[in-house]
């Protein structure tokens, strides 16, 4: 039997960003917090002290940050007629562990939101007809505007210390020429920073883009591009583009973290506790099963615990947070036959497309170990639905750019395209052009279908005896003419450059999704939020329809894959979320929309 | 940690090292107790470090003897310089092997397997690295002598370079280890060994980072970021030394 604690008003699963915003804010409320994080303890010091962070090997290479899949890893099949396998070594993406999560290692570029995106379904419907989605295509509408959610985007940005160029700022454009973006929605304030400087490749692109008639602008960052002190008092040293950004602690306090941006207030409050190594392995429920009751977990030694609470919070990475109400049996598993079902439903991710140039030694020096993770110039012209999708066929968009986050040589140093992989000649190809290439991505939007789902493997389990997490997904027709799509475009902008050559890697028809490569980490739904309970598993609050002292922010709300980094939106639809808890649900707790 | 710990003089070094001087500051040339102890190789422009005592822990002899000699193929002295061999690659693999990595330690290593699978399923073989180089070597040597009466190590360079390509393409049919994963691992770990921080037993005078004017530990280039130059100043490793 489980020894049980002392209750607590809320208790947290995870502490990365909407973890550390949830204990925030519900603190602030009043509320005595306790956060749960699987992981170890994680800070500046020693995690991320110079010169020991400074090492590829440990870091890129073992991965000593990401989530430890010995321990844990979820499975993946292409199709339900398929065997799922598991995910043996970290791949195509990379999750966090530890306090801060992936908040503490991600590279730190810092959208908003495409108002379009939020009410994908009505917008394609109104503009395109409802024939022009195709089917099995399950995109829907997330339930909250852009309106709606500004301030909370505003607040966020002042919260990471976020540098960037405002178009507009309350219908007064002030970015245009500056480096603004004209395709951004309105702002009620300026970023709290202005923008970083532009690396040569960032300034190749932005020449290169302009020429061929697009509109570049400088990506919002979460790397300070000055010293900065936040709303809560936390401080941030400038940002001097060490190279060493994702997969790393920023020894310079200037990447925005759970941990140096939202921790240090926390630790001043009596009301908060935060226990790390505390693996959480189920959401209790009462006997009606409307009700949590709190978590149990294993800590550090295996001694399983009871955590009674009367909020429960569910702030894990975005498929732990889908598990984690599998294994609980909150709300109804998603069947991909019937279509029914909720937890699990709409499984989307991130649809990219790289072109590297290579220039001649005397052309250009990009020296890429230079970097920011959060860095860049980009553009918004074929993102959203920023230009006619009619003609065209697909859904989705594509912001495209050069985000040079600093590449080091074991991973980083790509040679031109039919090198051979060893031998004098690829040593020449590494001499040659290390110093003297740049990567840019489409970094498109992924849509959501009817048959890409997750739900219980039904063979793997982790180490403490519980099944994986089962992914089904793959590449449908729409991804692929949409990437193949975004990559013609972006080619003009490197054949604009003038390289010594161009390579092209671009998904092909017929090509499945491959688990080795990585993509990136941006991970959707299993647990989306929306109007209608038959249709999502979660309120426009991130409330469970089912379980109403049960929340889950997180990108598992989003009902599709955005073209933006998600982190943005994760961190807005939090403060919205904690926001209508404070100021509705503790006045008169149960379902703050009715079904 | 590394595994260098044990080893007295170099844990009396790391013991001195613990400060929390940048080591930009050492490598702009400013005077310190530190940056004299630092070992600061005479390296001369095209020279390849001094001969390397390092003994094997893991490998055998005639392991050994396979390693350098493929290493040595894969990334190549030639006239741009150093290769895997001079790195001390080898040494890097071998202090590998005693690490949970080669154990598989950092995998989830669970059955069933499915070695079968398709390529885009990634890493699905129960081999764990210590066992691909164990198995694989053998393997190796094995169908050398098959087809040439030599172990690999004793082939010609161009020889060499002939069974290198056909465990590349998987032409090589070997026994008991698929060649492909087996050079996979090989190739890895010898480019690992090339380029990484001479903290953990390659890249030694940081002759990897010389090659394409990597710059190390430095993480400091606030001056640099908008400058279409080449970077001036050589690269320093985590412990202090200067390239």
């Amino acid at each position: 039997m489980a020894k049980v604690l002392p209750s607590k008003q809320v208790v947290i699963v995870g502490f990365g960003w909407t973890g550390a915003i949830m204990a925030k804010e519900l603190t602030e409320a009043g509320l005595d917090v306790v956060a749960l994080e699987r992981g170890s303890y994680r800070d500046t010091y020693p995690d991320g002290s110079y010169p020991q962070v400074i090492d590829e090997l440990t870091y890129s290479i073992r991965k000593k940050l990401f989530v430890d899949v010995s321990k844990e890893t979820v499975t993946i099949r292409h199709s339900v007629n398929d065997v799922a396998l598991p995910n043996r070594q970290l791949g195509v993406f990379l999750p966090g562990d530890g306090v801060g999560g992936a908040g503490l290692h991600w590279s730190g570029v810092h959208f908003r939101v495409d108002p379009v995106e939020l009410r994908l379904r009505s917008h394609y419907e109104e503009r395109y007809g409802k024939k022009f989605i195709p089917d099995g295509m399950t995109i829907q509408d997330f339930g909250v505007s852009y309106a709606e959610l500004e301030p909370y985007f505003d607040f966020a940005e002042k919260v990471f210390g976020t540098s960037g160029t405002a178009w507009s700022i309350k219908g007064q454009v002030v970015g245009d020429g500056k480096g603004g973006n004209p395709y951004a929605p309105d702002r009620s304030s300026d970023f709290p920073l202005p923008a970083q400087k532009n690396t040569v490749s960032a300034q190749l692109f932005e020449k290169a883009a302009r020429e061929v008639g697009y509109h570049p602008y400088n990506l919002p960052s979460a790397n300070t591009s000055g010293p900065y002190t936040n709303p809560y008092g936390c401080q941030m040293g400038p940002c001097n583009f060490c190279g060493y950004c994702s997969g790393y602690v920023c020894y310079m306090y200037s990447k925005a973290s759970p941990n140096l941006n939202i921790l240090p207030a926390l630790k001043q409050e009596p009301r908060f506790e935060l226990r790390s190594q505390a693996h959480v392995l189920k959401v209790n429920l009462d006997s009606t099963g409307k009700k949590a009751t709190g978590v149990t977990y294993l800590d550090a030694q295996g001694q399983e615990l009871e955590q009674p609470a009367d909020i429960v919070i569910l702030a894990a990475f975005q498929f732990n947070n889908v598990r984690l109400m599998l294994l609980s049996g909150i709300g109804q598993p998603y069947d991909p036959k019937t279509g029914k079902g909720v937890v699990g439903r709409n499984f989307a991710y991130q649809n990219m497309a790289t072109i590297k140039a290579f220039f001649r030694q005397d052309q250009h020096h990009t020296n890429p170990f230079i970097g920011a993770g959060g860095n860049g110039v980009a553009v918004d012209d074929f993102n959203a639905d920023n230009f006619d999708h009619g003609p065209h066929g697909f859904v989705g968009g594509s912001p495209m750019w050069v985000n040079q986050a600093g590449t080091r040589p074991i991973a980083g140093a790509a040679n031109p395209p039919g090198t051979p992989q060893w031998g004098s000649a690829w040593k020449k190809a590494q001499a040659g052009y290390y110093n003297h290439q740049l990567s840019m991505d489409a970094h498109g939007a992924h849509q959501s279908y009817r048959d890409n789902y997750l739900d219980l493997d039904p063979t793997y389990r982790d180490a403490y005896g519980q099944p994986l997490l089962r992914m089904t997904f793959d590449w449908k027709d729409n991804d692929i003419r949409m990437t193949r799509f975004m990559a013609a475009k972006m080619k003009k902008i490197a054949e604009a450059m003038n390289p010594e050559h161009i390579s092209v890697s671009v998904k092909d028809f017929g090509g499945h999704f491959n688990t080795a490569s990585y993509q990136t980490t941006h991970l959707n739904g299993g647990a989306i939020m929306g109007t209608d309970p038959k249709t999502s598993a979660v309120n426009r609050y991130l409330q469970s329809w089912d379980v109403h002292n049960v929340f889950v922010p997180g990108a598992s709300a989003f009902p599709q894959g955005l073209g933006y980094n998600p982190t943005g939106l994760v961190a807005a639809l939090t403060y919205w979320s904690a926001r209508a808890i404070r100021e509705q649900y503790l006045k008169n707790p149960g379902p703050l929309v009715q079904a | 940690m590394s595994a260098d710990d044990s080893v007295p003089a170099r844990r009396d070094f790391l013991r001195k090292s613990l400060s929390l001087i940048p080591v930009v500051a050492l490598a702009s040339g400013a005077p310190s107790g530190l940056a004299l102890a630092a070992p600061t190789p005479e390296s001369k422009p095209g020279s390849s470090p001094r001969a390397d005592h390092y003994q094997p822990v893991f490998f055998t002899a005639e392991e050994w003897a396979f390693v350098q000699a493929a290493v040595a193929r894969l990334i190549p002295e030639d006239d741009l310089g150093p290769g895997a061999l001079e790195a001390g690659a080898p040494e890097f693999i071998d202090r590998q092997m005693q690490t949970p990595y080669a154990r598989g330690g950092l995998w989830y290593m669970q059955g069933p397997f499915a070695a079968d699978a398709a390529p885009e399923m990634g890493y699905q073989s129960r081999l764990v690295p210590q066992d691909l180089y164990r198995l694989g070597i053998a393997a190796v040597d094995r169908w050398t002598r098959q087809q040439h009466g030599k172990v690999f190590a004793e082939l010609a360079p161009a020889a060499q370079d002939a069974a290198l390509k056909a465990l590349e393409s998987g032409d090589a049919s070997l026994d008991g280890v698929p060649a492909k994963l087996f050079f996979a691992q090989l190739l890895q770990n010898t480019r690992e060994g090339f380029y990484c921080d001479p903290l953990h037993g390659g890249n030694k005078e940081l002759v990897g980072w010389k090659l394409v004017n990597f710059p190390g530990a430095r993480a400091d280039f606030m001056d640099w970021v908008e400058r279409d130059e080449r970077y001036p100043l050589p690269p320093v490793s985590i412990r202090g030394e200067r390239g």
